[in-house]
């Protein structure tokens, strides 16, 4: 009983767990029905899940009960909807299964999505794409900001969904599998520079979180700790998790660039030009 | 595909775009009203509970609708925060002009049902205001009105006396005659800022 409680979601969401179902399903489908040679090994399919269900954990079950009422809690929660979950599925290159199930899709439908198309790549302009990622941790956490979003139910939602969309946009972007050499994928120099650049804010964010002398997150003050805990103890969890764990994953994501970099140095045929020419 | 002046164009194109974002955020914050407690308008649902009066009876909301409700988490045994938040709202009410007076209500809600009796709770409320209900019911029902505002509430383990305290929101919520949530008072809040929003809600909805 214990267990299922803690599984159980506590602001219960359909629109979410049908978002969840419907991801799990059609890349589920899309595994069983390509081509076996394009197929993502097991391993790749095993970090997909996990980082999926580590977002969905954190949306759907008890942990988002404590999510709203713990402001250094509230900070692992985005730490993984921003961070750790979409590198997990980035990492895991769903590449080679999106493309065989936009192979399936209707060519008129198609032609419909395209706008969409548009957004995307507006979106995944580095420029965009970086201001998008250290401003929208800004943004909810701006003190007025994270108080309406922490006592409003719909704004509470869009803010974790913004950054889970927003945070796949950006792991993307830095781990698209396709080689900057043979394609239009972003250069691997522009990717370090990125990974880089965005960390500087979120430590500066952090410390000023981690050194400010007063509450600057009273919400949580105001409306009930999940536990009684003294609320600087809370706000200096919570400044640190949003310094240091975004700082590493950002040498995490250089670390993962530069090897792949070093793998295409001096090869006349990156190792990712199969996979684009099988699909071109 | 690969035309560099468009791709210049859209690089160029998408810092304007970001530029623009930037300003129109900014222009967001800008707030006209002048409440001096936080305004919750459009943050929050409307009142709506269903709870159990100091006689033992259910009382839903609308029982109070017409009034300016101000609906507050506690308990009887709570050493510091209810009483001294119980007080102020007391205090905010008795200055307020006669003619407003009676279109307020203190809504007390225990969340400590165990130890909080319907009678016990009369007794406390009745200490501090005229104006003042309280009430409570099972923990499910509290649990889930405090769930609609954004709030919680935990229990400590008991000491050796049986003792113990609990954890609540700090907060009141300010709701207008239509049962609107409207105004967060937060614990810092002094009397005279409480009397002048209520008496400025009282009046903007006035009969």
């Amino acid at each position: 009983m214990i267990g299922l409680n803690w599984l159980a979601p506590y602001d219960f969401s359909p629109a979410t767990i049908l978002g969840y179902v419907l991801v799990l399903g059609f890349y589920g489908y899309g595994l069983l029905k390509m081509p076996e040679d394009n197929r993502p090994g097991s391993g790749r399919i095993l970090v997909f899940v996990v980082g999926v269900m580590l977002c969905y954990g954190v949306m759907q079950t008890r942990f988002d009960y404590y999510s709203q009422y713990m402001f250094f809690i509230h900070r692992g929660q985005h730490l993984i909807l921003h961070h750790l979950g979409p590198l997990l599925i980035a990492l895991s290159n769903p590449l080679p299964v999106m493309q065989f199930l936009y192979s399936r899709i209707k060519p008129g439908i198609r032609r419909a999505l395209s706008p969409l198309g548009w957004i995307y790549r507006f979106l995944q302009h580095p420029a965009v794409a970086s201001f998008l990622f250290v401003g929208l941790i800004y943004f909810w956490l701006w003190p007025p900001i994270h108080f309406n979003a922490m006592l409003s139910r719909d704004l509470y939602w869009i803010m974790n969904w913004s950054m889970l969309l927003d945070g796949l946009l950006f792991w993307w972007l830095i781990l698209d599998p396709r080689s900057p050499v043979s394609g239009n994928a972003l250069g691997y120099g522009k990717r370090i520079l990125l990974l880089a650049l965005v960390a500087v804010p979120q430590i500066i964010l952090g410390a000023t979180i981690v050194f400010s002398q007063g509450m600057v997150y009273d919400v949580y003050e105001v409306c009930g700790r999940a536990w009684p805990m003294a609320p600087e103890t809370d706000q200096l969890l919570g400044g640190l998790i949003t310094w240091i764990p975004p700082a590493m994953m950002s040498i995490l994501g250089i670390l993962i660039i530069l090897r792949r970099a070093m793998r295409e140095d001096g090869k006349a045929f990156p190792y990712s030009e199969k996979l684009k020419a099988t699909h071109s | 595909m690969n035309n560099p002046f468009r791709s210049r164009l859209s690089g160029r194109l998408s810092i304007i775009v970001v530029a623009m974002t930037t300003v129109i955020l900014a222009g967001c914050f800008g707030d006209a009203k002048s409440w001096r407690s936080k305004d919750i308008t459009g943050l929050m649902p409307e009142l709506a509970f269903e709870l159990t009066d100091a006689s033992g009876d259910t009382v839903t909301a609308d029982k109070t609708d017409g009034e300016i409700r101000m609906l507050f988490f506690g308990f009887t045994s709570c050493p510091d925060v209810c009483p001294a938040t119980l007080r102020k709202l007391s205090r905010a009410v008795s200055g307020m002009p006669d003619q407003w007076q009676n279109d307020t209500r203190i809504i007390f809600v225990s969340v400590d049902p165990q130890r909080d009796t319907p009678e016990r709770i009369k007794s406390y409320v009745d200490f501090f205001s005229d104006r003042a209900i309280g009430l409570t019911g099972e923990e499910k029902a509290l649990r889930a009105l405090s769930k609609r505002y954004r709030t919680t509430f935990g229990y400590d383990d008991p000491d050796a006396e049986g003792n113990y305290n609990v954890s609540h929101s700090g907060a009141v919520y300010v709701f207008d005659r239509k049962g609107n949530a409207r105004l967060l008072f937060r614990p810092d809040l002094t009397i005279e800022d409480i009397r002048t929003d209520l008496v400025a809600l009282a009046q903007e909805s006035g009969v």
